[in-house]
Protein backbone atom coordinates (compact mmCIF):
# COMPACT_ATOMS: atom_id res chain seq x y z
CA UNK A 1 0.00 0.00 0.00
CA UNK A 2 1.23 3.76 -0.83
CA UNK A 3 2.29 5.97 2.08
CA UNK A 4 0.28 8.50 3.26
CA UNK A 5 0.22 11.86 1.39
CA UNK A 6 0.09 14.23 4.63
CA UNK A 7 -1.81 17.86 3.87
CA UNK A 8 0.73 20.35 4.64
CA UNK A 9 -1.38 23.56 5.36
CA UNK A 10 -0.82 25.34 1.88
CA UNK A 11 -2.05 22.39 0.18
CA UNK A 12 -5.68 22.11 2.34
CA UNK A 13 -5.03 26.23 1.55
CA UNK A 14 -5.71 25.17 -2.16
CA UNK A 15 -9.67 23.75 -1.63
CA UNK A 16 -10.38 27.12 -0.86
CA UNK A 17 -10.38 27.53 -4.23
CA UNK A 18 -14.00 25.67 -4.43
CA UNK A 19 -15.39 28.78 -2.17
CA UNK A 20 -13.62 30.90 -4.38
CA UNK A 21 -15.27 29.50 -7.39
CA UNK A 22 -18.89 29.10 -5.32
CA UNK A 23 -18.40 32.68 -4.42
CA UNK A 24 -18.28 33.97 -7.80
CA UNK A 25 -20.81 31.42 -9.35
CA UNK A 26 -23.19 32.94 -6.70
CA UNK A 27 -22.18 36.49 -7.58
CA UNK A 28 -22.36 36.47 -11.18
CA UNK A 29 -25.71 34.50 -10.37
CA UNK A 30 -27.00 37.27 -8.34
CA UNK A 31 -28.09 34.91 -5.68
CA UNK A 32 -27.35 36.64 -2.47
CA UNK A 33 -25.44 34.45 -0.52
CA UNK A 34 -21.61 35.31 0.08
CA UNK A 35 -22.13 35.93 3.54
CA UNK A 36 -23.50 32.47 4.26
CA UNK A 37 -20.77 30.99 1.85
CA UNK A 38 -17.68 32.54 4.16
CA UNK A 39 -19.29 32.81 7.32
CA UNK A 40 -20.06 28.91 7.03
CA UNK A 41 -16.54 27.74 5.59
CA UNK A 42 -14.46 29.69 7.78
CA UNK A 43 -16.96 28.12 11.06
CA UNK A 44 -16.68 24.94 9.42
CA UNK A 45 -12.68 25.46 9.60
CA UNK A 46 -12.09 27.06 12.94
CA UNK A 47 -14.84 24.09 14.83
CA UNK A 48 -12.42 21.25 12.82
CA UNK A 49 -8.99 22.89 13.85
CA UNK A 50 -10.12 23.41 18.02
CA UNK A 51 -11.89 19.87 17.43
CA UNK A 52 -9.11 18.41 16.02
CA UNK A 53 -6.45 19.83 19.00
CA UNK A 54 -9.14 19.25 21.59
CA UNK A 55 -9.06 15.48 20.29
CA UNK A 56 -5.35 15.29 20.17
CA UNK A 57 -4.86 16.45 24.04
CA UNK A 58 -8.42 14.04 24.76
CA UNK A 59 -6.19 11.39 23.12
CA UNK A 60 -2.76 11.57 24.37
CA UNK A 61 -4.30 12.55 28.12
CA UNK A 62 -7.18 9.58 28.38
CA UNK A 63 -9.51 10.20 31.40
CA UNK A 64 -13.05 8.49 31.99
CA UNK A 65 -14.00 11.53 33.39
CA UNK A 66 -12.67 13.49 30.11
CA UNK A 67 -14.84 10.56 28.20
CA UNK A 68 -17.85 11.08 29.74
CA UNK A 69 -17.50 14.89 29.86
CA UNK A 70 -17.45 14.69 26.18
CA UNK A 71 -20.42 12.40 25.67
CA UNK A 72 -22.49 14.25 28.06
CA UNK A 73 -21.40 17.41 26.35
CA UNK A 74 -22.26 15.64 22.92
CA UNK A 75 -25.45 14.87 24.52
CA UNK A 76 -26.53 18.00 25.64
CA UNK A 77 -25.98 19.77 22.51
CA UNK A 78 -28.13 17.08 20.21
CA UNK A 79 -30.99 17.51 22.41
CA UNK A 80 -30.66 21.17 22.95
CA UNK A 81 -30.33 21.14 18.89
CA UNK A 82 -33.52 19.83 18.59
CA UNK A 83 -35.31 22.02 21.24
CA UNK A 84 -34.02 24.94 18.98
CA UNK A 85 -35.44 22.87 15.45
CA UNK A 86 -38.58 23.39 17.21
CA UNK A 87 -38.78 26.44 19.32
CA UNK A 88 -42.06 27.50 21.05
CA UNK A 89 -43.88 23.91 19.25
CA UNK A 90 -42.21 21.11 22.11
CA UNK A 91 -44.93 21.01 25.28
CA UNK A 92 -42.42 20.50 28.14
CA UNK A 93 -43.42 16.90 29.04
CA UNK A 94 -42.21 16.45 24.92
CA UNK A 95 -39.03 17.67 25.71
CA UNK A 96 -38.22 15.55 28.53
CA UNK A 97 -39.42 12.92 26.84
CA UNK A 98 -36.66 14.07 23.77
CA UNK A 99 -34.03 14.17 25.99
CA UNK A 100 -34.50 10.95 27.48
CA UNK A 101 -34.91 9.23 24.79
CA UNK A 102 -32.03 10.61 23.07
CA UNK A 103 -30.13 9.75 25.97
CA UNK A 104 -31.25 5.84 26.78
CA UNK A 105 -31.28 5.21 22.83
CA UNK A 106 -27.97 6.03 22.02
CA UNK A 107 -26.09 5.40 25.21
CA UNK A 108 -27.67 2.06 25.17
CA UNK A 109 -26.43 1.26 21.73
CA UNK A 110 -22.54 3.07 22.44
CA UNK A 111 -22.09 1.03 25.34
CA UNK A 112 -23.08 -2.28 23.68
CA UNK A 113 -21.11 -1.50 20.17
CA UNK A 114 -18.07 -0.40 22.07
CA UNK A 115 -18.01 -3.17 24.71
CA UNK A 116 -19.62 -6.22 22.64
CA UNK A 117 -18.88 -5.23 19.09
CA UNK A 118 -15.51 -3.38 19.41
CA UNK A 119 -14.10 -4.37 22.96
CA UNK A 120 -12.25 -1.78 23.43
CA UNK A 121 -9.81 -1.40 26.51
CA UNK A 122 -9.38 1.02 28.60
CA UNK A 123 -13.01 0.75 28.67
CA UNK A 124 -12.86 4.63 28.22
CA UNK A 125 -10.46 4.78 25.25
CA UNK A 126 -11.73 8.27 23.63
CA UNK A 127 -10.24 7.24 20.35
CA UNK A 128 -13.29 4.27 19.79
CA UNK A 129 -16.00 6.66 22.21
CA UNK A 130 -15.65 9.71 20.81
CA UNK A 131 -15.82 9.51 17.44
CA UNK A 132 -18.49 6.34 17.24
CA UNK A 133 -20.54 8.25 20.30
CA UNK A 134 -20.44 11.42 17.26
CA UNK A 135 -22.03 9.09 14.61
CA UNK A 136 -24.28 7.33 16.76
CA UNK A 137 -25.62 10.32 18.36
CA UNK A 138 -25.53 13.00 15.22
CA UNK A 139 -27.79 10.69 13.36
CA UNK A 140 -29.67 9.65 16.32
CA UNK A 141 -30.02 13.50 16.82
CA UNK A 142 -31.41 13.67 12.53
CA UNK A 143 -33.70 10.64 13.27
CA UNK A 144 -35.48 11.86 16.35
CA UNK A 145 -35.86 15.69 14.50
CA UNK A 146 -37.92 14.00 11.35
CA UNK A 147 -39.44 11.61 14.40
CA UNK A 148 -40.82 14.96 16.27
CA UNK A 149 -41.28 17.00 12.93
CA UNK A 150 -43.65 14.19 11.70
CA UNK A 151 -45.64 13.30 15.13
CA UNK A 152 -46.60 17.38 15.45
CA UNK A 153 -47.65 17.69 11.74
CA UNK A 154 -49.64 14.11 12.43
CA UNK A 155 -51.46 15.25 15.56
CA UNK A 156 -52.18 18.63 13.90
CA UNK A 157 -52.96 17.37 10.70
CA UNK A 158 -55.00 14.46 11.85
CA UNK A 159 -56.36 15.93 15.30
CA UNK A 160 -60.25 14.97 13.70
CA UNK A 161 -59.62 11.57 13.00
CA UNK A 162 -57.76 11.24 16.45
CA UNK A 163 -60.71 12.63 17.54
CA UNK A 164 -62.96 10.61 15.93
CA UNK A 165 -61.33 7.69 17.33
CA UNK A 166 -61.62 7.82 20.18
CA UNK A 167 -64.94 8.99 20.10
CA UNK A 168 -65.35 5.23 19.07
CA UNK A 169 -63.93 4.21 22.14
CA UNK A 170 -60.21 3.75 21.02
CA UNK A 171 -57.23 4.24 23.61
CA UNK A 172 -55.13 6.87 23.06
CA UNK A 173 -52.73 4.55 21.31
CA UNK A 174 -55.10 2.94 19.27
CA UNK A 175 -56.37 6.58 18.06
CA UNK A 176 -52.44 7.43 17.37
CA UNK A 177 -51.39 4.24 16.29
CA UNK A 178 -51.25 5.29 12.05
CA UNK A 179 -49.41 8.70 13.17
CA UNK A 180 -46.96 6.44 15.34
CA UNK A 181 -46.27 3.95 12.38
CA UNK A 182 -45.69 6.91 9.38
CA UNK A 183 -43.57 9.18 11.96
CA UNK A 184 -41.13 5.87 12.67
CA UNK A 185 -41.49 5.40 8.78
CA UNK A 186 -39.99 9.20 8.51
CA UNK A 187 -37.31 8.93 10.75
CA UNK A 188 -35.60 5.64 10.32
CA UNK A 189 -36.07 6.04 6.16
CA UNK A 190 -32.99 7.92 5.59
CA UNK A 191 -30.76 5.71 7.83
CA UNK A 192 -32.65 2.55 5.73
CA UNK A 193 -31.67 4.75 1.91
CA UNK A 194 -28.20 5.47 2.96
CA UNK A 195 -27.42 1.39 4.04
CA UNK A 196 -29.11 0.44 0.49
CA UNK A 197 -26.63 2.99 -1.31
CA UNK A 198 -23.84 2.45 0.54
CA UNK A 199 -20.66 0.88 -1.23
CA UNK A 200 -22.44 1.61 -4.62
CA UNK A 201 -23.89 5.21 -4.61
CA UNK A 202 -20.99 6.17 -2.46
CA UNK A 203 -18.47 5.46 0.10
CA UNK A 204 -19.57 6.49 3.28
CA UNK A 205 -17.75 9.28 5.43
CA UNK A 206 -16.00 7.15 7.89
CA UNK A 207 -14.78 4.89 5.70
CA UNK A 208 -13.03 6.74 3.29
CA UNK A 209 -11.49 8.69 6.06
CA UNK A 210 -10.12 5.56 7.41
CA UNK A 211 -8.81 4.44 3.48
CA UNK A 212 -7.45 7.70 3.20
CA UNK A 213 -5.31 7.56 6.87
CA UNK A 214 -4.24 4.41 5.60
CA UNK A 215 -6.39 1.99 6.83
CA UNK A 216 -6.87 -1.80 5.04
CA UNK A 217 -10.12 -1.14 2.98
CA UNK A 218 -11.23 -5.00 4.61
CA UNK A 219 -11.01 -3.29 7.99
CA UNK A 220 -12.75 0.03 7.18
CA UNK A 221 -15.05 -2.21 5.72
CA UNK A 222 -16.07 -3.71 8.96
CA UNK A 223 -16.13 -1.42 11.01
CA UNK A 224 -18.53 0.23 8.43
CA UNK A 225 -20.39 -2.65 8.29
CA UNK A 226 -20.37 -2.30 12.52
CA UNK A 227 -21.07 0.93 12.86
CA UNK A 228 -24.07 1.25 10.07
CA UNK A 229 -25.81 -1.28 12.25
CA UNK A 230 -25.26 0.73 15.26
CA UNK A 231 -26.52 3.44 13.74
CA UNK A 232 -29.50 1.43 12.66
CA UNK A 233 -30.27 0.54 15.94
CA UNK A 234 -29.72 3.65 17.88
CA UNK A 235 -31.98 5.98 15.42
CA UNK A 236 -34.63 3.18 15.48
CA UNK A 237 -34.42 2.62 19.30
CA UNK A 238 -34.03 6.67 20.02
CA UNK A 239 -37.46 6.95 17.83
CA UNK A 240 -39.38 3.90 19.07
CA UNK A 241 -38.36 5.17 22.88
CA UNK A 242 -39.51 8.79 21.81
CA UNK A 243 -42.55 7.92 19.75
CA UNK A 244 -43.82 5.09 22.57
CA UNK A 245 -44.08 7.97 25.22
CA UNK A 246 -44.08 11.27 22.99
CA UNK A 247 -47.95 10.14 22.19
CA UNK A 248 -48.84 10.03 25.82
CA UNK A 249 -47.85 13.98 26.12
CA UNK A 250 -50.76 14.83 23.54
CA UNK A 251 -53.33 13.40 25.97
CA UNK A 252 -54.35 14.19 29.62
CA UNK A 253 -54.97 11.87 32.45
CA UNK A 254 -58.43 11.21 30.82
CA UNK A 255 -57.55 10.43 27.86
CA UNK A 256 -58.43 13.49 26.19
CA UNK A 257 -56.59 15.26 23.69
CA UNK A 258 -55.24 18.59 24.84
CA UNK B 1 -78.60 9.47 33.80
CA UNK B 2 -76.93 12.85 33.30
CA UNK B 3 -76.63 15.55 35.69
CA UNK B 4 -74.90 18.57 35.44
CA UNK B 5 -74.42 20.58 38.98
CA UNK B 6 -72.87 24.07 38.35
CA UNK B 7 -70.84 23.21 34.85
CA UNK B 8 -69.05 25.88 33.17
CA UNK B 9 -66.40 25.70 30.15
CA UNK B 10 -64.27 28.14 29.62
CA UNK B 11 -66.30 31.07 28.47
CA UNK B 12 -68.65 28.64 26.59
CA UNK B 13 -70.96 27.28 28.69
CA UNK B 14 -72.59 28.14 31.89
CA UNK B 15 -75.06 25.29 33.75
CA UNK B 16 -76.47 25.35 37.05
CA UNK B 17 -78.54 22.55 36.05
CA UNK B 18 -78.90 19.62 33.39
CA UNK B 19 -80.84 16.68 33.71
CA UNK B 20 -80.44 14.12 30.52
CA UNK B 21 -82.94 11.10 31.63
CA UNK B 22 -82.31 7.34 30.57
CA UNK B 23 -83.80 5.64 27.67
CA UNK B 24 -84.98 8.83 26.54
CA UNK B 25 -84.78 11.35 23.07
CA UNK B 26 -82.68 14.58 24.01
CA UNK B 27 -82.49 17.27 21.67
CA UNK B 28 -80.51 20.47 21.81
CA UNK B 29 -81.03 23.07 19.57
CA UNK B 30 -79.56 26.67 19.47
CA UNK B 31 -77.70 29.11 17.27
CA UNK B 32 -73.99 27.91 16.04
CA UNK B 33 -71.67 28.18 18.61
CA UNK B 34 -73.94 28.27 21.46
CA UNK B 35 -72.06 25.56 22.90
CA UNK B 36 -74.39 22.32 21.84
CA UNK B 37 -71.34 20.20 20.69
CA UNK B 38 -69.14 20.92 23.84
CA UNK B 39 -71.93 19.49 26.62
CA UNK B 40 -72.20 16.55 23.68
CA UNK B 41 -68.50 16.09 23.72
CA UNK B 42 -68.79 16.54 28.11
CA UNK B 43 -71.19 13.87 28.28
CA UNK B 44 -68.68 11.70 25.95
CA UNK B 45 -65.90 12.91 28.21
CA UNK B 46 -63.85 14.37 25.19
CA UNK B 47 -63.23 17.08 27.51
CA UNK B 48 -64.28 17.78 31.42
CA UNK B 49 -65.60 21.05 32.50
CA UNK B 50 -63.38 23.69 33.78
CA UNK B 51 -65.79 24.22 36.81
CA UNK B 52 -68.69 21.96 38.77
CA UNK B 53 -69.12 18.13 38.63
CA UNK B 54 -71.37 16.13 35.83
CA UNK B 55 -72.88 12.91 37.08
CA UNK B 56 -73.70 9.64 35.22
CA UNK B 57 -75.86 7.10 36.77
CA UNK B 58 -74.76 8.92 40.43
CA UNK B 59 -71.23 9.10 39.53
CA UNK B 60 -68.76 12.37 39.19
CA UNK B 61 -67.55 11.39 35.64
CA UNK B 62 -64.27 11.64 36.71
CA UNK B 63 -64.10 9.05 38.68
CA UNK B 64 -65.31 6.76 35.55
CA UNK B 65 -62.50 5.24 32.75
CA UNK B 66 -62.98 7.53 30.03
CA UNK B 67 -62.48 4.85 27.43
CA UNK B 68 -64.75 2.35 29.17
CA UNK B 69 -67.11 5.49 29.59
CA UNK B 70 -66.63 6.11 25.59
CA UNK B 71 -67.48 2.79 25.18
CA UNK B 72 -71.20 2.99 26.86
CA UNK B 73 -71.64 6.51 25.54
CA UNK B 74 -70.53 7.27 22.22
CA UNK B 75 -70.25 9.98 20.08
CA UNK B 76 -71.08 11.14 16.42
CA UNK B 77 -69.35 14.25 15.25
CA UNK B 78 -70.88 16.40 12.94
CA UNK B 79 -67.91 16.08 10.14
CA UNK B 80 -66.93 12.55 10.77
CA UNK B 81 -63.56 11.65 9.05
CA UNK B 82 -63.18 8.32 7.31
CA UNK B 83 -60.54 6.39 7.80
CA UNK B 84 -58.37 4.70 4.92
CA UNK B 85 -59.54 1.84 3.62
CA UNK B 86 -63.22 0.48 2.74
CA UNK B 87 -66.52 1.15 3.80
CA UNK B 88 -65.86 -2.52 5.95
CA UNK B 89 -62.75 -1.40 7.24
CA UNK B 90 -64.67 1.94 8.62
CA UNK B 91 -68.17 0.07 9.73
CA UNK B 92 -66.44 -2.15 12.28
CA UNK B 93 -63.24 0.17 12.91
CA UNK B 94 -65.08 0.92 16.33
CA UNK B 95 -65.20 -2.93 16.61
CA UNK B 96 -62.05 -3.41 16.15
CA UNK B 97 -60.83 -0.72 18.42
CA UNK B 98 -62.33 -1.97 21.24
CA UNK B 99 -61.67 -5.31 20.54
CA UNK B 100 -65.01 -7.24 19.72
CA UNK B 101 -65.99 -9.53 17.44
CA UNK B 102 -66.49 -8.59 13.61
CA UNK B 103 -69.90 -9.43 12.84
CA UNK B 104 -70.62 -11.56 9.43
CA UNK B 105 -70.88 -10.06 6.06
CA UNK B 106 -75.13 -10.27 6.18
CA UNK B 107 -75.43 -8.44 9.58
CA UNK B 108 -73.02 -5.43 8.02
CA UNK B 109 -74.80 -5.10 4.64
CA UNK B 110 -78.32 -4.82 7.36
CA UNK B 111 -76.34 -1.81 9.02
CA UNK B 112 -75.47 -0.67 5.23
CA UNK B 113 -79.61 -1.14 4.73
CA UNK B 114 -80.11 0.63 8.09
CA UNK B 115 -78.79 3.86 6.78
CA UNK B 116 -79.66 3.63 3.19
CA UNK B 117 -76.28 2.70 1.91
CA UNK B 118 -76.07 0.73 -0.98
CA UNK B 119 -72.59 0.29 -1.72
CA UNK B 120 -70.32 -2.35 -1.44
CA UNK B 121 -68.56 -3.46 2.08
CA UNK B 122 -65.23 -3.33 -0.71
CA UNK B 123 -65.68 0.00 -2.16
CA UNK B 124 -63.67 2.65 -1.11
CA UNK B 125 -64.65 5.14 1.69
CA UNK B 126 -62.92 8.23 0.21
CA UNK B 127 -64.78 7.80 -2.83
CA UNK B 128 -68.11 8.78 -0.63
CA UNK B 129 -70.22 12.06 -1.13
CA UNK B 130 -70.47 13.77 2.19
CA UNK B 131 -74.06 12.53 2.65
CA UNK B 132 -72.63 9.19 2.01
CA UNK B 133 -69.85 9.48 4.31
CA UNK B 134 -72.38 10.86 7.29
CA UNK B 135 -74.51 7.58 7.27
CA UNK B 136 -71.53 5.60 6.89
CA UNK B 137 -70.29 7.07 10.19
CA UNK B 138 -73.71 6.91 11.99
CA UNK B 139 -73.67 3.07 10.73
CA UNK B 140 -70.32 2.91 12.38
CA UNK B 141 -71.74 4.05 15.88
CA UNK B 142 -74.81 2.02 15.74
CA UNK B 143 -72.75 -1.14 14.86
CA UNK B 144 -71.52 -0.20 18.39
CA UNK B 145 -74.87 -0.47 20.08
CA UNK B 146 -73.88 1.22 23.17
CA UNK B 147 -76.01 2.44 26.32
CA UNK B 148 -76.41 5.91 25.29
CA UNK B 149 -76.27 7.86 21.47
CA UNK B 150 -74.25 11.40 21.25
CA UNK B 151 -75.29 12.61 18.06
CA UNK B 152 -74.12 15.88 16.50
CA UNK B 153 -76.14 17.06 14.12
CA UNK B 154 -76.27 13.58 12.19
CA UNK B 155 -78.23 14.56 9.32
CA UNK B 156 -76.68 18.15 8.24
CA UNK B 157 -74.77 16.56 5.19
CA UNK B 158 -78.49 14.88 4.39
CA UNK B 159 -81.44 15.91 2.06
CA UNK B 160 -85.10 16.49 3.76
CA UNK B 161 -86.19 13.42 2.57
CA UNK B 162 -83.39 11.02 3.72
CA UNK B 163 -83.09 13.14 6.60
CA UNK B 164 -86.32 12.14 8.08
CA UNK B 165 -86.22 8.48 6.79
CA UNK B 166 -82.28 8.43 9.20
CA UNK B 167 -83.58 10.17 11.71
CA UNK B 168 -86.90 8.07 12.29
CA UNK B 169 -84.90 4.65 11.63
CA UNK B 170 -82.33 6.19 14.57
CA UNK B 171 -85.45 7.32 17.36
CA UNK B 172 -86.76 3.79 16.14
CA UNK B 173 -84.08 1.50 16.48
CA UNK B 174 -83.07 4.24 20.51
CA UNK B 175 -87.10 3.37 21.67
CA UNK B 176 -86.90 -0.32 20.72
CA UNK B 177 -83.41 -1.18 22.20
CA UNK B 178 -84.23 0.66 25.54
CA UNK B 179 -81.23 3.13 24.28
CA UNK B 180 -80.88 6.65 25.61
CA UNK B 181 -79.95 9.31 22.71
CA UNK B 182 -78.99 12.79 22.78
CA UNK B 183 -79.00 14.38 19.37
CA UNK B 184 -77.93 18.23 18.09
CA UNK B 185 -80.16 19.16 15.32
CA UNK B 186 -80.29 22.66 13.49
CA UNK B 187 -84.14 21.36 12.84
CA UNK B 188 -86.95 22.54 15.35
CA UNK B 189 -89.31 20.44 12.79
CA UNK B 190 -86.94 17.13 14.22
CA UNK B 191 -86.58 17.66 17.38
CA UNK B 192 -90.31 18.81 18.11
CA UNK B 193 -91.57 15.28 16.24
CA UNK B 194 -88.59 12.60 17.33
CA UNK B 195 -88.20 14.61 21.12
CA UNK B 196 -89.13 13.59 25.05
CA UNK B 197 -86.91 16.52 25.78
CA UNK B 198 -85.65 19.90 23.89
CA UNK B 199 -82.93 21.65 25.27
CA UNK B 200 -82.43 25.11 24.26
CA UNK B 201 -78.72 26.15 24.40
CA UNK B 202 -78.42 29.26 23.94
CA UNK B 203 -75.42 31.71 24.89
CA UNK B 204 -74.20 29.04 27.03
CA UNK B 205 -77.28 28.90 29.27
CA UNK B 206 -80.00 26.48 28.50
CA UNK B 207 -83.72 25.73 28.65
CA UNK B 208 -85.44 22.79 28.69
CA UNK B 209 -89.04 21.60 28.16
CA UNK B 210 -90.73 18.08 27.72
CA UNK B 211 -92.60 17.01 24.60
CA UNK B 212 -95.17 14.24 23.90
CA UNK B 213 -93.43 12.16 21.96
CA UNK B 214 -92.62 9.48 24.69
CA UNK B 215 -94.29 5.65 23.93
CA UNK B 216 -94.89 3.13 25.87
CA UNK B 217 -92.95 -0.23 24.56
Amino acid sequence: MNEIIDLTVWQVAFAYLFVLIVLALVRIRGIKREKEIVISSVRMTLQLVLTGYILVYIFNNPSPFITGGIILLMEAFAVYTVFKKFKGRLSNPLKKVIAFSMSIGTLSCLLYFLFVVVRISPWYDPQYFVPIAGMLIGNSMTGISLGVKSLLEGMTTQKALVEETLMLGATPQDATRSIINSTFDAAIMPTINSMVGMGIVFLPGMMTGQILSGTSPTTAIAYQIAIMLGILGAVALTVIIMLQLGYRTFFNKEEQLY
Amino acid sequence: MFKFIDVRYKGVLDLPTLYIEKEKITTLVGASGSGKTTILKMLNKMISPTQGRILFNGVDLKEINSVAHRRRVTMLSQSPAMFEGSIRDNLIAGLRFQQREIPSDEVLYQVLEQVKLKKSLESSANTLSGGEKQRLALGRVLILNPDVYLLDEPSSALDDETEEIIIHMVTEHVRRENKTLVMVTHSKAIAEKYSDTIIEISEGRCSSRRCNNERNH
